[in-house]
């Protein structure tokens, strides 16, 4: 077995790079290469992604004034949840994991590609196929559910096109539960030769931590949604009362899938947070093992706290006890995590480059999302906001705040190592900081008129709340524009941007030892892994920039 | 197309060693994932059965014993000829590895030509739900027919998704008859036909969960 070279010769003639080893529409839409297919993924996901943003539009625009003078009531709620649908299943749970994780894991574990390609390019198609497929039932008459599809509202009442939406969102679970069975089955084989677990990036450990879950609870949801299609289909069922059924045992089976993919979408942008931090603080991660083994016990935790969002639904009070306290007690490890991270920025050299400030206002915004989180979790005050803006305002605070804001930092991270060039820096700081100000101004108002009772999917309200209406809505304006920037200096930099080296930001970790952008192996070499990771620093050893 | 042609090891592998564990993990994985699916049902079922017990059990009365506990045997004997079929490819004696997938193909076939004369009767007897559905059984005074119908809908919904199964087995089995064929294994390389053994050892375990759960439990009340 070969050994490695950190430095690899880029200085010679130009290599063909997994850009440029073959071109032609065909060779990305056949192709068995990670990297191509997270760069296919990237531009999915953004697709899906403004379309999931003209429909925020849209409600933003509606509640701009207390009267429902933009839609009628019908296609206020078709709007709400063609947003959820969109947003939840096609957009926050594949984001980093199926691009960057797809793009980064073979080249962080140092393999040539994932353990399984094929399955790899068939759950992109998959993805493909269940968003046009829910795309075409959002356009064609819509849904109206709301994105829980709750029943019987979703099997016997609702009109529009429930059942292609459930369709769209079936096939899309499988390719979440293939793409998750592919990681773990990476990084379980495919380590390179001296790469313990405890010198994997934390990034990988909560890739792991991630792909477990979607392994474990995505078949559930996919049951549940064949039953409620059944159901809807043959107007028989297990959910509907007046048949006999149960609605609340829907409620358990879609909240037994949905809780945990809020980890989905969370544990990734926490593993591009260790990576990020520790990078612009030039100091290795404070509290390794304890982060890596956090996110293990979010992803377990996360199975058994469903149940908080059931509390007025008719569950048992008790049973409701029980899972109020397990979900005050996942703020255990999310908390290791958020203080890993401010103990690593203590002391450090703090570089306030994009990904950092992303990183940052990740920071920010998750502590507020995790803690009004807590909130929701003592029964008697949920009892209070339930179905209120305050919970929208929390769960977009978690899932869009911190989620979003943390692939956005792991692009602006590794954009140079995928292209090859970077993306123009000042204007890059200021889309990072125009999203957080958006964001805040977006939602944080939410918070105050949940708590005075506006409640959600509504598309008129009391007069007295259209100040903070107002606000959100101009809010949601900057962020659109914040948003707007990186679509536009992202390809500018493809062709204009000033080409990097194979490792621009001094960066630890194996993806950053080859070349900017890779060639297709990834590694001339196998590399061999003699250090733990995030070794910056060291005493005689200059900081490499 | 991944495949070096030269040699029976994936480019991103290093060795053969290295990819028939990442296959035979992978396959497990991908059997928990099974696990959760048909859970999902049969935490459906255990509810439903503890809700309204009677009906449940009026419901299994009207299902047939001796066709389930025939279609039982059937699925075993799959299982052991397919078993079989591993242990050969193991030896490498590709003619026997043929001829015991052909018996567990037969097999396969001759568990959902069962199902199929079940399904039949099923419907003959309107017990199949939705709007035809109905029940004269021999407790129709006792139960709710709706509560049987549930039953109905459980019974199918968990036989149905359980006969999927068999026939994207008896599909990749096919497929897998062609490869043995066509020389494609050999005693060093014949993981798809282990990892295919797991899949329908397990697609029978399901079986062997279901046919109590549906056919058994309560009928002698």
């Amino acid at each position: 077995m070969e050994t490695t070279s950190s430095s690899l010769p880029l200085a010679d003639k130009p290599k063909p790079n997994y850009l440029t080893a073959s071109y032609g529409i065909k060779s990305w839409l056949l192709t068995l290469d990670h990297k191509r297919i997270g760069i296919l993924y990237i531009i999915t996901l953004t697709t899906f992604f403004m379309m999931g943003g003209v429909y925020a539009a849209l409600i933003r625009l509606e509640l701009l004034t207390p009267a429902g003078d933009l839609l009628s009531s019908e296609a206020y709620n078709r709007t709400f949840t063609g947003h959820g649908v969109l947003m939840v299943f096609f957009v926050l749970v594949p984001l980093i994991p199926a691009t960057m994780g797809n793009f980064l894991l073979p080249l962080m574990i140092g393999a040539r590609d994932v353990a399984f390609p094929r399955l790899n390019l068939l759950s992109w198609y998959l993805l493909v196929i269940g968003g046009l497929t829910a795309a075409s039932a959002l356009l064609t008459g819509g849904v109206d559910t709301g994105w829980t599809f709750y029943a019987p509202l979703s099997s016997r009442y609702a009109n529009g096109a429930v059942l292609v939406a459930i369709v769209g969102a079936f096939i899309a679970g499988f390719s979440s539960i293939l793409t998750g069975l592919n990681f773990v089955i990476t990084i379980h084989k495919m380590r390179a030769p001296g790469l313990t677990w405890f010198r994997l990036p934390l990034m990988v450990w909560a890739i792991y931590a991630t792909s477990l879950i979607q392994v474990l609870a995505t078949p559930v949801v996919a049951i549940t949604l064949t039953l409620l299609a059944l159901e809807r289909l043959f107007g028989v069922g297990i959910f509907d009362p007046a048949l006999g059924g149960d609605p609340i045992l829907f409620e358990h089976m879609f909240w037994f899938y949905s809780h945990p993919v809020v980890y989905i979408m969370i544990l990734p942008a926490f593993g591009v947070m260790s990576e990020v931090i520790s990078c612009f603080s030039k100091k290795a991660i404070f509290g390794y093992r304890i982060i890596a083994y956090s996110s293990l016990a979010i992803a377990a935790l996360g199975f058994i706290v469903w149940g908080h969002h059931m509390f007025v639904s008719g569950q048992s009070a008790y049973l409701g006890l029980v899972f109020s306290l397990l979900t005050m007690l996942i703020a255990v490890p999310t908390a290791i995590k958020i203080f890993g991270w401010l103990a690593t920025m203590w002391g450090g050299s703090v570089e306030l480059a994009t990904p950092m400030l992303y990183a940052m206002g990740f920071i920010g915004l998750f502590t507020i999302g995790g803690l009004t989180g807590l909130f929701l979790a003592a029964m008697g005050l949920d009892v209070h906001v339930h179905d209120t803006y305050f919970i929208v305002a929390h769960f977009h605070y978690v899932m869009v705040g911190s989620a979003i804001m943390g692939y956005m930092s792991a692009l602006h991270f590794w954009w140079p190592k995928m292209f090859g060039r970077m993306y123009p820096k000042t204007l890059a700081k200021v889309a990072a900081v125009l999203v957080f100000v958006g964001f805040n101004l977006t939602f944080f108002p939410q918070f105050v008129v949940g708590y005075l009772g506006m409640p959600r999917r509504y598309h008129f309200y009391p007069p007295e709340f259209q100040i903070y209406n107002v606000f959100s809505t101009a809010g949601a304006m900057v962020l659109g524009i914040a948003y707007l920037l990186p679509l536009l200096y992202f390809p500018y930099s493809l062709f204009k941007g000033e080409k990097v080296g194979a490792n621009p930001w001094g960066a630890k970790g194996l993806e950053w030892e080859t070349a900017s952008p890779p060639p297709t192996e990834n590694f001339e070499f196998t590399p061999v892994v003699t250090e733990e990771a995030y070794a910056y620093a060291k005493e005689g050893e200059p900081v490499v920039h | 197309m991944s495949t070096d042609h030269h040699s029976l090891v994936a480019h991103q592998f290093d060795d053969a060693e290295q990819q028939q564990e990442a296959a035979t993990l992978g396959m497990w994985a991908f059997l928990i994932t099974e696990i959760l699916f048909f859970g999902g049902l049969i935490l459906a079922y255990t509810i439903f059965r503890n809700k309204y017990p009677g009906a449940f059990q009026a419901g299994s009365h009207e299902l047939n014993v001796a066709l389930g506990g025939a279609n039982t045997a059937i699925l075993i004997f799959s299982s052991f000829t397919m078993a079989m079929a591993v242990h050969y490819a193991q030896l490498g004696k590709q003619k026997l590895v043929f001829w015991f997938m052909v018996g567990t193909l037969a097999f396969g076939s001759a568990f959902l030509g069962v199902k199929v004369y079940e399904y039949n009767d099923k419907i003959v007897h309107h017990h199949v739900p939705g709007p035809n559905f109905e029940y004269h059984g021999e407790f129709a005074n006792e139960v709710n027919p709706r509560n049987v119908e549930l039953f109905f809908f459980l019974y199918f919904a968990m036989t149905g998704v359980h006969a999927v199964h068999m026939i994207v087995g008896a599909g990749v089995l096919i497929w897998l008859m062609f490869k043995v064929r066509a020389g494609a294994f050999s005693q060093a390389y014949y993981a798809p036909v282990e990892m295919f053994g797991l899949y329908w050892h397990f697609v029978d375990i399901v079986w062997i969960f279901l046919y109590p759960l549906l056919y058994l439990i309560g009928r002698h009340t």
